[in-house]
């Protein structure tokens, strides 16, 4: 139910599952913060390799673009995961509730 | 131009492994604005892109001991299945009227989060006074 909803929104909206699927977890399912973020990683895992499996044999992935931000980004992601272990899982929260209102907006506008 | 594209993709990943989301919502206009990619094309290189940083996110929270492998499992297959359904309805409904509604019902969560979130923190605090 949760798996197919936020396929639906990402697909319906070019959101990224995880920013429906956190909210959708720690709502229903009473997972905390942490438990949230690393269920949702790995959903995310293979929503985007089906994802990208597709977009490549469209021919519309750019490899060294690809690597030139994905590189840093899991340098990034090595931070973000240490830090939210060390961050009040009710702070985590209130952070994406905020993120939360930012991609609401931007859904809107755009 | 790259070395603004590396320091995004860095910020990208620090959300990322913070919130639990995929980090596309840096990535997508860094490949669009900074490397020069078409809308289409940026949003199938962040797919790519993500699928290491989510992996490594998912593998140290799995570390950490927050990892629900099952549940992850089952919702990343229902998801990959019925985005394809959310393609599909993008050509059929009044998208406009959706994403207004699909803004306002994200405030709505934004808000429950928040209040639960504040409630917490307030009990936390009290609690901390009272020991």
């Amino acid at each position: 139910m949760i798996g197919i909803a936020t396929g639906i929104f990402s697909g319906l909206f070019g959101v990224g599952g995880g920013i429906v699927l956190v909210p959708m977890l720690v709502l229903w399912i009473g997972f905390d913060e942490r438990q949230a973020a690393a269920t949702s990683l790995l959903a995310i895992v293979i929503a985007a390799s089906a994802g990208a499996a597709a977009q490549l044999l469209y021919g519309n992935v750019h490899l060294v673009a690809a690597l030139t931000v994905g590189i840093p980004a899991v340098a990034g992601v090595l931070i973000g995961t240490w830090l939210q272990q060390r961050i009040p899982v009710a702070l985590v929260q209130l952070m994406f509730s905020g993120l939360l209102v930012v991609v609401a907006v931007l859904v809107v506008i755009r | 131009m790259i070395a603004l594209a590396i320091i995004i993709g860095v910020a990208a990943g620090v959300l990322s492994g913070l919130f639990g989301i995929g980090g596309g919502i840096l990535l997508v206009p860094v490949l669009a604005l900074v490397l020069g990619l078409d809308q289409v094309d940026a949003e199938a290189t962040s797919l790519l892109a993500i699928i290491p940083v989510a992996a490594v996110g998912a593998w140290r929270q799995q570390g950490y001991g927050n990892l629900d492998v099952r549940t992850g499992l089952i919702v990343g297959v229902f998801a990959a299945l019925s985005a394809i359904v959310g393609v599909a309805l993008v050509n059929v409904l009044p998208v406009e009227a959706v994403r207004y509604a699909f803004g306002a019902l994200m405030l709505y969560v934004a808000w429950r989060l928040g209040r639960s979130a504040i409630s917490q923190l307030r009990a936390d605090s009290a609690g901390a006074a009272d020991s």
